[in-house]
C-alpha cells in the first residue's frame, strides 16, 4: 500500500522557479515537467513522452508547446499531442496527463489525484508570503528521507533545544508544556507552546534587536498533508497583546514549511520565514535566510540518518511516545486517514469525522 | 486556537506529567500516556460523560512557567 495521500494539493515549486525553461520535479513519485506559457500561465504535464517515455523536461519549448527531444512528438499545454513525426495521423491516445495548478501565496500548488476532484478552494493559505506588510526569505532543501519523518520533526519542536541549540533552540523549548488542539472535521492540528520567560536565541536576538529575556510563543498550525505554519511571537518579557487583539509591541515571524513527498524515501522540504519587522532590511533578510537554512540543514542531516535507520530496521519496531508527541500522533492519524481516503474512488467519499 | 464542534483538546497539566484530554462533547479524561489518551478521545461516546455542572472549570490555555 502506498504511503502517499493522493487527491490532495501539494506545493510543487515557488512561482519564481517556473519560467520559460522546462523544469522537472517529481511529486509523490510522479515525474512532472513545469513551464510557463508565453502569457505567463504555469503548466504541469507528465514528464514522459507517450512514445518512448523520453523526459519532456529534456526537450525544448516551441512557443507554448513542448517538442520531445528524442523524436519530436509535440504537445500543447493541455498535454494533447499535436504533431507526430513523419505522419499526418495522430493516434487517439497520443497525450500526456496534465496536472491542475493553483498559484497562491508565492507557491505553485499541484493536485495529485483525479483531475475532476481538484477544488482550488481547498488549497490552504499562507498569505504572509505574498503580503507587502511582511518581508520573506525562503528556500527548499532536498531531504533523503520519507516525508513522515519531517512531519514528526516539525510537530514536536522540543527537538529545537537539542538539535538546534545555539540557533533557535534554548532550554525553555523542551521544558515548556504544550497544548494540543485537533479539529477533526477540518483536519487541522494546532500545538501551542507559550514560554513566559525564556532565553532569546540568536535567531531572534540578532533579527529583532531584543536584548535580554523574552516572552516566546510558538503556535503550530498544521494542515496535513502539506502545509505547516509556525506562528512565532517574540516580545520582551511580560509584553502581551492588547485586549483588542492588537499586538504592536511584539515581533511576529511566520515560519512556513511545505512538506511535499518526492518518492517513498525522499521529500521536498520547502521553507519560508516571513517577518513583520525590519521590512526590506537586506542585512536582516540575509541573516534570517542563512540561519534558517542552517537550521533546516541540521534537520536534513538528522532525518537522512533516521531514514537509513528506519529502512534497515526489523519489522514491528516499537516506538515510545510521550507527552511531547501528542500533536505528532494526531498528524500521523490524519495522514493515515488521508492515505486511505485518497485511494477510494470518488463515488465513495469517506466519513471525515468520528462521532 | 481552534474552534468548532469537532475539536479535541489535550492540555499538559502544569507542573505535572499528566495530560488532560477534553472531548468535543465536554467529557474529560487524564492520562500520562498520549497514545492511551487519544484512544479514549477517539472512542467517543464510549465512556464519555460530561463533567458535573459546577465542577472544576476546564483549564484554559495559559502561559507556562519555565
Amino acid at each position: 500500500m502506498t504511503t502517499f495521500a493522493r487527491n490532495q494539493w501539494y506545493v510543487a515549486a515557488y512561482g519564481r522557479e517556473i519560467g520559460r525553461e522546462l523544469f522537472p520535479r517529481t511529486i509523490l513519485g510522479e515525474p512532472i515537467v513545469f513551464y510557463r506559457t508565453e502569457a505567463g500561465e504555469a503548466v504541469a504535464l507528465a514528464d514522459r513522452c507517450v512514445h518512448r517515455r523520453y523526459p519532456l523536461s529534456e526537450s525544448r519549448l516551441d512557443g507554448d508547446r513542448i517538442v520531445c527531444g528524442y523524436h519530436g512528438f509535440t504537445y500543447d499545454q493541455s498535454g494533447t499531442c499535436v504533431s507526430v513525426p513523419g505522419q499526418g495521423r495522430i493516434p487517439r491516445t497520443a497525450r500526456v496527463p496534465s496536472y491542475p495548478l493553483v498559484e497562491q501565496d508565492s507557491f505553485v500548488w499541484v493536485w495529485i489525484g483525479d483531475r475532476d476532484r481538484a477544488d482550488p478552494a481547498l488549497v490552504p493559505r499562507a498569505p504572509w508570503l505574498d503580503d507587502p506588510a511582511y518581508t520573506t526569505v525562503s528556500g527548499m532543501e532536498p531531504l533523503a528521507a520519507r516525508y513522515e519523518l519531517l512531519v514528526d520533526n516539525l510537530m514536536d519542536l522540543s527537538h529545537e533545544t537539542y538539535l538546534h541549540g545555539g540557533y533557535i533552540g534554548t532550554p525553555e523549548v523542551a521544558n515548556t508544556p504544550i497544548t494540543t488542539e485537533v479539529d477533526e472535521e477540518n483536519e487541522i492540528i494546532y500545538v501551542s507552546r507559550h514560554m513566559a520567560d525564556a532565553e532569546c536565541p540568536s535567531f531572534y536576538a540578532k533579527s529583532t534587536g531584543i536584548e535580554g529575556r523574552i516572552t516566546r510563543w510558538q503556535d503550530i498550525e498544521y494542515h496535513p498533508p502539506c502545509l505547516y505554519l509556525l506562528h512565532s511571537r517574540i516580545a520582551p518579557v511580560g509584553v502581551l497583546p492588547n485586549d483588542d487583539g492588537t499586538d504592536p509591541d511584539a515581533f511576529h515571524v511566520e515560519v512556513v514549511y511545505a512538506i511535499t513527498p518526492e518518492t517513498e524515501h525522499s521529500t521536498h522540504d520547502f521553507w519560508a520565514v516571513a517577518r513583520d519587522f525590519a521590512l526590506g532590511d537586506e542585512e536582516v533578510s540575509a541573516f534570517l535566510a542563512e540561519s534558517n537554512r542552517t537550521v533546516v540543514l541540521q534537520d536534513v542531516t538528522a532525518l537522512d540518518i533516521l531514514e537509513k535507520v528506519v529502512e534497515n530496521e526489523r519489522d514491528g519496531y516499537q516506538e515510545l511516545s510521550v507527552n511531547i508527541d501528542t500533536g505528532g500522533l494526531a498528524a500521523r492519524r490524519f495522514l493515515k486517514r488521508m492515505i486511505e481516503r485518497g485511494e477510494r474512488p470518488a463515488a465513495e467519499p469517506a466519513a471525515a469525522v468520528r462521532t | 486556537m481552534l474552534h468548532g464542534d469537532t475539536v479535541h483538546r489535550i492540555h499538559w497539566v502544569l507542573n505535572t506529567d499528566r495530560l488532560l484530554g477534553v472531548c468535543h462533547c465536554g467529557a474529560e479524561h487524564e492520562s500520562e500516556d498520549p497514545v492511551e489518551l487519544w484512544d479514549w478521545l477517539l472512542a467517543h461516546p464510549d465512556g464519555h460523560e460530561r463533567p458535573p455542572a459546577g465542577g472544576s472549570p476546564r483549564p484554559e490555555r495559559q502561559l507556562a512557567g519555565v
